[in-house]
Parts: C-alpha cells; structure tokens; sequence
C-alpha cells in the first residue's frame, strides 16, 4: 500500500516495492483490503474462542473457558444419548424369554448383530472371529457342546464360565492320570487305543482291547460315561464322535491322558450386562450348532 | 537489462479489456401467430403437469402411498402410477435417459431446436417471466423508454415492485411444487402453511426459488448462448436436410422498402419480399437477427415465423419469408427447381430404432420382472463346519426381496450333486427340512441359512448349490446358485 519508496513500472502501470535482488525488483501488489480485513476479524474471533473454551495451558491444569467445555465431557454426552436411542431396543430384548427371541425377526436381529459386536470384543481372541475355534478352544458352529448346547446352557456358560474361579461355574476337569501316578505308561497307551477305537478311530498293532476297556470302565467311565458318550453335566467330552477339542491322534491323547486337560472360560457376569449376554447367547446359539 | 518497454508497443492481447461481452437487455415485442398460440398451449401444458402432478393420486392399497409420482427417499422408493422401483433398479433411469437423449437427437434432426424453443423449462419460465413483465411493464417500446429515464416515480416504483413480487410467486411456488414429488403432497402443503414442514423442505424451496427467479428473470437467453452445452452438441449433429427456423433468403433479397418495391415491380424487376421493418427482431427472445443465418445463439421458438407473417400479410404478400426450411430447398428454389422435404433419412430411421429398441427392452424387463428375488452370501469365517456325526454344515445368508403389494409365505429348498438339508435359523418347517419363512409386503428380510450334507453322503470337494425360494401361495419361484465348501 506504500508506493512511494519504489518507482514506477510502465509496463503494468504499477509501482514496485523498492526492493532488488540481483536487478529483480518486485511489483507491488498489496492484499486486497477484504482479506486484510477479514485477517484481522479472524484475531479478534480468537479472542473470543481463549474466553469461551479451554484454551491456555496452566501449571497444572488449563484455563476452562466460560461454559467449562470439554470434549470428554461432550463425548459422555454423545454416548449417553446412544445408550437411550438404543435403549428401548434393548429394553425388549432383556424383557423377552430366552426362548422367544429366534421366533421374532426383529429381536433375533438386533441380537445377532449386538452378539457379533460383542463377540468380535470379547470371544474372538480365543474363539477366532466367525466363532470356528482352535486346538483347546470349542468350535461354536458344529452341534457337539461341553456344556451343553441349549439356550440356557450356552447363556449360563458365558455367564459364569468354566472353572472361572467365579462360584457358579463349572467344574470338572480331566486328570493327569500320568503325572499323578495313576496310570502306568502302558496302560496310558493302552487307554488311548481304546478311546481312537471308540470313534471308528484306527488302533496301534498288538494292542489289548480287553484291557483297555477294563481300564476304561475304572478310571473314565465317571465322568465320560458308559462307552464314553460324554456328561455336560461334568463337561466330560462325548469319545464316540468326529470333533476333538485338542486332538484324536495316539500323541495327542496319551498328552491329554496323562497331563490332564483344564481350559478356562472366564466368567462374563459383571463384565457384560445381562441383555448383552442374553443376545451373545443368541448369537452364539444362531451361529448354527444350537440344540 | 532492464529495458523499459513502452505499453502501446505490446503486441499481445490486451489485459485490461473486458473479458466478456456486458449483456445487452433484451426487449421482445408481443406478437401473435400460430407458433405464439403452440407456445401458450405447451407452456399450460408444461407447467400444468409440473405444478399439478403431485396431487394426482393412485391407490396402491392400505399402507401404501397414494400419491401416483413420488420420489419416496427415507424408503429408497420411486413410484410412478403403476411401476415403483427400487434402489437396484435404477438403470430404468439410464435407459430412460437414453430415450431422451435419442429423442432429442430425433427432433433436432426433423425439426432442429424443437426443444430449446418449446419444450425447455428455462424458455418456458422465461417466456411466462417476459409475460409478466409484459402485462405490468408494458410492451417493448414502453418498457425500453422506462428503462432509459433514470426518474423514480412512485408509479415506476410500484410498477417494478409488482413485477418482482409476480415473479417471486411464480418462483416460489415453482420451488414449492418440486418439493411436492418427495412426500405426500397434500400433507406436506398442510405442513408448509402452517411451518411444521421439515426445514430441508423449507431450504430447498428457497434454493428453487432463487433460482428460477435469478435463470428466469435476469439471466434469461444469457443461460442458452453461455451455460447451456446443447447449442454446441446440437450444431455438431445437425446435417443438411434438417429444418430450421431459417430466413428464405431466396425470397428475401433484395430488401427494399414496401413504397419502392411497388415501383420496382412495377418495371418488372426482381425485388425482394423482405420490407426490412425488423419485426423479426424485435420479436426474438435472444436479441438476434434471423436473417444472419442459422445462429448458435437461436433457440428457434418460431416467434420470429409469426412477426414475419404478420407483416407479409399486411402488405400482401405470401406468407412463411421465415419458416421451417434448410440451405438445400433455398438453392434448389434459386435454381427453379420445387423443394423436397425428407424426413424418412438414414439418421432419423437409426434415432427411431434405438429410441423403438431401448423403449422395447425397457418395457419388457419392467414387464416380465420378478417382484421376489432372492441374494445369498456365504460364510466366510468358518467357511464350512465339521458335525459330530462327520457331516458337513455350510451357513449362508440370504437375502429374501419382497416386491409385491402382499405378504408372502415362501420356502426355501437347497438342492446340489448331493443330498443337502436346509434349517432358517429361528424359522418354522412346512415339512421338515423345508424351512417356510413369510417377508412383509414391499420389503426384504435376512436370514441365517444352514445347509447340511449328510455324513454317508459328503461330497469330496466343493460343490454348486442351487437355491430355490418358492412363494407356496402363489407358486412364484426365484433362484440363486452359490458354492457348498467342503473343508
């Protein structure tokens, strides 16, 4: 805005600033006034910004502003304001039976959908995102259950877990009857062919089925029943079928025979509400093993 | 170096002048006519439809929309008397902007502009705006001497006051109808005049409204000669045999006055019929001169066709100086030879065709399409699953689509190379392993579907799956084909 210190240009009619490098001069050409305007009002408008909102760093706090906004704060709100928009929907889904749920379309989606969220939360680490499982942790999509497979059986596991240290779960676990001495190596490799021969499983050369069904009968059939169909009760695993938690080859199970087996399911009572579980009981019943 | 050059020794284009041309104001003159009296009956006809369309109603039975043209957005709907489409529908759309595009290129090659000079809603609304302004101003003289005096009446200002609130009305309420297609227009009326309208409604009615009052009112033929593309396009698709709003120049020149054209003929000489009284420009909407030749600025609305009548027959003679004709009639004329007119030529044969065959298609596919339908996705995590008894279960999710008007009750069956059973999550069986589901009227439904092939039966590898989803009322069947994993 000051031409007067450089000298006229004739080429475009403008004066130049009066600076020069190397015989560079430089035309002058000022800010249009709106934007110089429109510069300082965006200061001002600052000012404004320092009184209303937190803004300067203190010792050991920061100034508050007018309105004591933050957006922890306004944050809380916000997912407040999402607990109550879902809240009626979830409302139904608590008050609903358990066994009412996969008859209404609406509720069963809205669970499968809460399910799938918070299943992706909390059971994929172990039980793998589509709830397929790994060596120790059950598949949740065929029909073969530790704890039984029921609505209520699979809503009360979540709940408290198995040999959670929670004072409902369950307990039961399988014994190290090798390391606690109460089988002989033989005999443990004797057991094992037994237990593959249940399943159609093929069976070491030489091997004494006599003997093993006599062990058997004295040290499994407590809990794994007669001809080894298993007890939910117990979470004692069914011998005769296809699906084997931690493995159906001869190492596998004189491991198992002799270590003992004792996975946990932690107990989700207190960590989820009550309609969460219900609908992860839902979910996990709909992904298609349910009884 | 620095070598002071003299301004008015640059060569190159000047920086300071004006970029564009400034507008010049158009004033036409009132004329009637046959093309006038086409243009009224089209502009009652246009804006009857617009402004009236959305209070026709249809019935679609209860708990459906009543209205018969309905953009439906909160529902993803488009309802057109007896069609409603839905959001995967849309290349109805495409094929119907085919249609138009052809149709357009259709009418260009019979008659040239028919669109820019009648159909156009930016000449429409501009032709009711220069009627208002018309009917309050006064007719071209008038209001070219009142825009000269720079005097402010009381009566001058009224005047402009009454203009600019008739076109705000019209512009408004132009908005106020758009709004119309997008909700039950009797209740969204109701709601507007008593502000409980939603404010989208309220913005969008604003926005049409200064637009029409800015396109219509101000901006008028300046939108046709600088926004609009299709003055280009239509120029580079026209070809010789296409008719045009066109001065016959033949007939025209030598222009004289009536006085000595009288005489001239008198001695037997050729004098033209064009008297050069300008009517035909003063009538002309875009402030052009038709006897220049076909010009990109012409919309040819034909007004011109009319002022030139007016005046032959006034003076006696044949009417149609300017008229609907091309370079070729005017030579072949010049050479004594009778004009030829054709409209049956290669380009129009072909326009109809692709007009006649993508109709053709359209109405076929809207005909005979399906209103169930059904999508399947499978499983991706576990792709399939082990039972205890050594059979295999695959999870799918299904996608039921219900377009009809009525409930459905349907089943769903699976059949493959293998024996397959099927179980919907949550749902009842007919018979077993037919699971019947039933999905509401005008909606889709999804579900969990597990399909199972038995232990003795396990197929070795992955195999194709046919689903079949049977409307067991109606007998309706829809199909989709998706893969059976074994692991």
């Amino acid at each position: 805005m000051t031409d007067h210190h450089g000298e006229f240009d004739s080429v475009t009619g403008k004066s130049t600033t009066g600076h020069e490098w190397d015989g560079i001069k430089e035309l002058n050409t000022p800010l249009p006034r709106w934007w110089v305007i429109s510069f300082y009002l965006t200061i001002i408008w600052s000012i404004g910004y320092w009184i209303v909102y937190p803004a300067w760093p203190l010792i050991s706090s920061n100034t508050t502003g007018l309105f004591g906004y933050s957006t922890r704060a306004s944050l809380g709100v916000e997912l407040a304001n999402l607990e109550s928009v879902r809240g009626e929907k979830m409302v139904a889904l608590a008050a609903a039976p358990l066994a009412d749920i996969e008859k209404d379309p609406a509720l069963l989606a809205l669970a499968r959908a809460k399910g799938k969220t918070v299943f992706g939360d909390n059971c994929a680490p172990c039980h793998g995102s589509g709830g397929a499982g790994a060596k120790g942790f059950p598949n949740l999509n065929d029909d073969d259950w530790l704890w039984g497979g029921t609505l209520d059986q699979i809503m009360q596991t979540i709940q408290y877990g198995a040999r959670s240290g929670h004072a409902k779960a369950h307990e039961g676990q399988m014994l190290a009857f090798g390391k606690d001495g109460v089988l002989k190596a033989d005999e443990i490799v004797t057991v094992a062919n037994y237990v593959r021969a249940l399943s159609g499983l093929p069976t070491r050369k030489g091997y004494d089925a006599a003997k093993g069904e006599k062990i058997f009968a004295e040290n499994c059939v407590a809990c794994h029943g007669d001809g080894g169909k298993g007890n939910s009760e117990m979470g004692a695993p069914n011998l005769t079928d296809k699906i084997w938690l931690y493995g159906s080859d001869e190492a596998t199970l004189i491991e198992t025979i002799s270590q003992g087996r004792a996975g946990v399911m932690p107990a989700w009572e207190g960590r989820l509400d009550p309609a969460t579980i219900k609908a992860m009981a839902v979910y996990v019943h709909s992904l298609g093993g349910g009884k | 170096m620095n070598k002071t050059v003299n301004p008015n020794e640059l060569t190159s284009d000047d920086d300071n002048g004006p970029l564009y041309v400034a507008q010049k104001k158009v004033y036409p003159q009132s004329i009637s006519g046959t093309f006038r009296r086409i243009k009224w009956g089209l502009m009652v006809l246009c804006l009857g439809v617009y402004y009236l369309l959305p209070f026709v109603r249809w019935n679609r039975g209860l708990g459906a929309p009543s209205q018969a043209v309905l953009i439906d957005l909160p529902n993803s709907r488009f309802y057109f008397f007896f069609i409603e489409l839905w959001p995967q529908e849309v290349y109805y759309f495409t094929g119907l902007l085919i249609v138009a595009a052809v149709a357009l290129f259709l009418m260009n090659s019979v008659g040239g502009r028919i669109w820019c000079g009648y159909l156009c809603p930016q000449t429409v609304w501009t032709d009711l705006f220069y009627a208002v302004e018309r009917f309050v101003e006064g007719d071209r003289r008038e209001r070219m001497k009142k825009d000269k005096s720079s005097g402010l009446t009381l009566r001058r200002i009224s005047e402009l006051a009454l203009k600019h609130t008739i076109w705000l009305m019209i512009a408004w309420w132009t908005g106020g109808a758009w709004v119309l297609y997008f909700n039950d227009a009797p209740t969204l009326v109701k709601e507007l005049v008593t502000f409980q309208a939603p404010v989208i409604a309220y913005i969008w009615i604003g926005i049409l409204t200064a637009t029409t009052y800015v396109l219509a009112g101000y901006m008028r033929e300046q939108v046709c000669t600088y926004m609009c593309p299709w003055p280009r396009i239509q120029a580079a698709l026209t070809d010789e045999w296409a008719l045009n709003v066109t001065y016959r120049y033949d007939r025209g020149e030598k222009r004289t006055s009536v006085k000595k054209a009288a005489e001239l003929r008198a001695q037997g000489e050729h004098v033209g019929d064009c008297v050069d009284c300008y009517q035909c420009v003063a009538v002309c909407p875009t402030g052009i001169d038709i006897r220049n030749g076909p010009q990109l600025e012409c919309i040819q609305c034909g007004l011109c066709i009319d002022a030139c009548d007016n005046v032959m027959t006034k003076i006696g003679r044949p009417k149609r100086l300017i008229g609907y004709d091309n370079d070729i009639n005017i030579r072949r004329r010049r050479a004594g030879k009778a004009p030829v007119y054709r409209i049956v030529r290669a380009r129009t044969v072909v326009y109809s065709a692709i007009i006649a065959a993508v109709g053709g298609i359209m109405l076929y596919t809207l005909a005979t399409r399906s209103l169930l339908d059904i999508n399947v996705l499978h499983d991706r995590n576990p792709v399939a699953v082990k039972l205890s008894d050594g059979s295999i279960r695959n999870a799918y999710t299904v996608r039921l689509l219900n377009k009809s008007g009525y409930d459905r009750v349907i089943a769903i069956d699976a059949y493959g190379p293998v024996n397959l059973t099927t179980h919907v999550v949550g749902a009842d069986s007919v018979t077993p392993d037919r699971p019947m589901i039933v999905i509401p009227r005008d909606s889709t439904s999804e579900l969990r579907l597990l399909v199972t092939a038995p232990a003795d039966g396990n197929p070795e590898k992955s195999i194709p799956v046919r689903f079949h989803v049977t409307d067991i009322g109606l007998g309706e069947v829809a199909t989709s084909t998706d893969n059976f994993v074994v692991p």
